[in-house]
């Protein structure tokens, strides 16, 4: 009776680890399959017209180069107010008010915007200023990026100012300087490496955001540096272009997609490499 | 002593406060500011929903909830579809993602070799970089033809006329539809829950899964029955977070649910999600009522999301002050 209890263990057991192995390489297939569909697909697509002319009417040449430079701009901008914001506040958090119940409030409060639905975001944006001001517009569309950026900062720079050590905070302030210096001059220096892998993992959010540049920074079709008027932008154009019925412009979605998708699994890799290297250090 | 000290004090206090010190007073403002800022944001969001909507709420009542028909031409508005839609797909995706995530976090942290915990842990984090748009593609130019053939085509001319098969099976063939939605989003959400429940469990103190190997436990024994159990309000929290994602995810789901807003039939028929809806028709909106009713939708995705979100962020919080 006891050899018949072991071995049913023994083969829940085994059966418990096969199951596990089979999961783990399954979700790893889904991966191998995505980076394959998009290397196949997005390749072909692939060429200097993508980086030099703006997106065409069906039937022409044309690239996304618009759209890049879109993106672009809206993304430095949104990490520029994201930065600002997210520093100072992620700060506060843990150098003055992160103890108090209104600290645990703010805290409690970002780490639930940090998976707030994206098109809820774009929603407020739009009801904010692009519904008052009767036009869609990339300052919009950087605000909204803005809005998905700041909690991952807020978030990581609390984390790592928390990592440094107390002693850092009490010579400086010993030495006479006041806490704010301490702050400036020595805390954010030696959590650089940290902040640094915040903002890259910021940015690799928004990068890819398509649901808030819906209603926000709309689109458009040419070239354009305006920032008060729709701006084109990659994850727009490929949703566009990806449920059109022009193979042309589904060949330029699959390369836009590859050039998002790229960017964000090298910023990620990027960060996780700083995150790496300030631990040994 | 008491004497010498007495008339320095007197003597720091007479002399004008050091030149740092206003700047020190700006900079905690400032970073007061910020935080107030971020707390503003999230009210902000509310306060411009409740705004935005209130012309669909007031107007439709609660019937704006219960009711299924969603017909822009008429201007008549109830969400019921998108909500039940959302609901749907993200219990579906749950249900999916779930055993799966666990068996991710529990292959990271018992069984795999240690040379490939790094790499195979990476490459799970990688899936959840990978934008949305992007599973939205693939889900409706590669995994929905695939899934169509191997999939819906057998199970449907498999299914007799009259069964319960039928007519979870019923609908259009072509790969788009509740279930293919809800895999793709069970993709999604999968890196999140694994990536958060492996960290859960390897914050269980060493000393208490050795103890039950010590007692000659299996590994499925230690894993069900000591380390999971110990974790178990954080595990939880872990799996409200990936509910919550999977309840406002927009853009994948938009390529591949099919975008009608008729009450789901079946695993197969096309529905809509609320993030879904508001995506597609939000620029497209061509009377005032009908950009109220998307704002109301966003307002009652708003309430959903942030009660699960709340309450994981809750949960995350008590296992970790537990531990």
């Amino acid at each position: 009776m006891n050899a018949g209890k072991l071995m049913r263990r023994k083969i829940s057991d085994l059966a418990f680890k096969v199951f596990c192995v089979t999961v783990t390489f399954l979700a790893l297939m889904a991966l191998a399959a995505i980076l394959w569909s998009l290397l196949s697909q997005g390749l072909g697509g692939l060429n200097l017209d993508v980086f030099t002319k703006s997106t065409p009417a069906p039937g022409s040449p044309g690239g996304l180069a618009n759209a890049i430079v879109g993106s672009l701009m809206m993304c430095v901008l949104a990490m520029v107010m994201a930065l600002t914001i997210g520093v100072l506040a992620g700060t506060w958090l843990a150098e003055y008010g992160g103890r108090s119940a209104y600290g645990a409030v703010v805290r409690f409060l970002n780490d639930v915007l940090l998976s707030a639905p994206s098109i809820l975001v774009g929603l407020f944006v739009y009801e904010l200023l692009v519904a008052p001001f009767h036009g869609f517009s990339g300052f919009a569309g950087a605000v909204a990026l803005a809005l998905l950026a700041v909690p991952v900062i807020t978030r990581t720079t609390e984390d790592v100012l928390l990592l440094q050590a107390s002693t850092l905070r009490e010579a400086g302030v010993a030495l006479g300087a006041p806490l704010s210096y301490v702050i400036q001059q020595v805390l954010w220096r030696s959590a650089r490496a940290g902040l640094l892998t915040g903002s890259l993992l910021a940015f690799a959010r928004i990068s890819g955001e398509t649901a808030p540049l819906l209603f926000t920074a709309l689109n458009n079709q040419f070239f354009s540096l305006d920032l008060r008027h729709p701006t084109a932008n990659l994850p727009v154009v490929i949703f566009n272009y990806a449920l059109s019925a022009y193979d042309d412009w589904r060949r330029l979605a699959w390369a836009g997609a590859l050039l998002i998708a790229a960017t964000v699994l090298l910023v990620t890799v990027v960060a996780r490499i700083v995150a790496k290297e300030q631990r040994h250090s | 002593m008491a004497d010498a000290a007495l008339p320095t004090a007197s003597r720091t206090a007479r002399r004008s406060a050091p030149r740092g010190a206003l700047m020190a007073k700006v900079f905690e403002g400032l970073c007061f500011a910020a935080a107030t800022a971020l707390l503003a944001s999230l009210g902000g969001l509310v306060v411009s929903l409740i705004i935005g909507g209130w012309p669909a709420l007031s107007k439709f009542g609660f019937g704006f909830l219960t009711t299924a028909t969603w017909n822009p031409v008429t201007d008549v508005y109830g969400a019921a579809g998108p909500i039940v839609g959302t609901l749907v797909t993200a219990a579906l995706a749950l249900s999916i993602s779930l055993p799966i995530a666990g068996g991710v976090a529990f292959f990271l942290t018992e069984l795999c070799p240690a040379p490939l915990r790094r790499p195979i842990g990476t490459s799970v984090e990688l899936l959840a970089g990978i934008p949305s748009i992007v599973y939205g593609m693939w889900g409706l130019f590669v995994f929905a033809p695939i899934f169509s053939k191997y999939v819906q085509l057998p199970l449907m001319t498999a299914a007799r006329p009259g069964s319960l098969l039928e007519a979870m099976t019923s609908g259009i063939p072509n790969g788009s539809g509740i279930l293919p939605a809800s895999i793709i989003l069970a993709i999604m959400i999968l890196p999140f829950m694994a990536a958060t429940l492996r960290e859960l469990l390897l914050s269980v103190p060493p000393g208490v899964r050795e103890s039950a190997y010590g007692l000659g436990a299996t590994t499925a024994e230690v894993v069900l029955s000591v380390t999971l159990p110990y974790v178990r309000t954080g595990a939880i929290g872990a799996v409200m977070l990936g509910l919550g994602r999977a309840l406002g995810e927009t853009m994948a789901v938009t390529f591949i649910i099919g975008n009608s807003h008729n009450f789901p039939k079946s695993l197969f028929d096309s529905g809509s999600t609320i993030a879904s809806t508001i995506a597609n028709e939000f620029t497209e909106a061509t009377s005032p009522i009908h950009t109220a009713a998307l704002i109301a939708l966003g307002l009652v995705l708003f309430l959903i999301t942030f009660t699960v979100l709340g309450l994981a962020r809750l949960m995350l919080r008590l296992q970790g002050s537990q531990s």
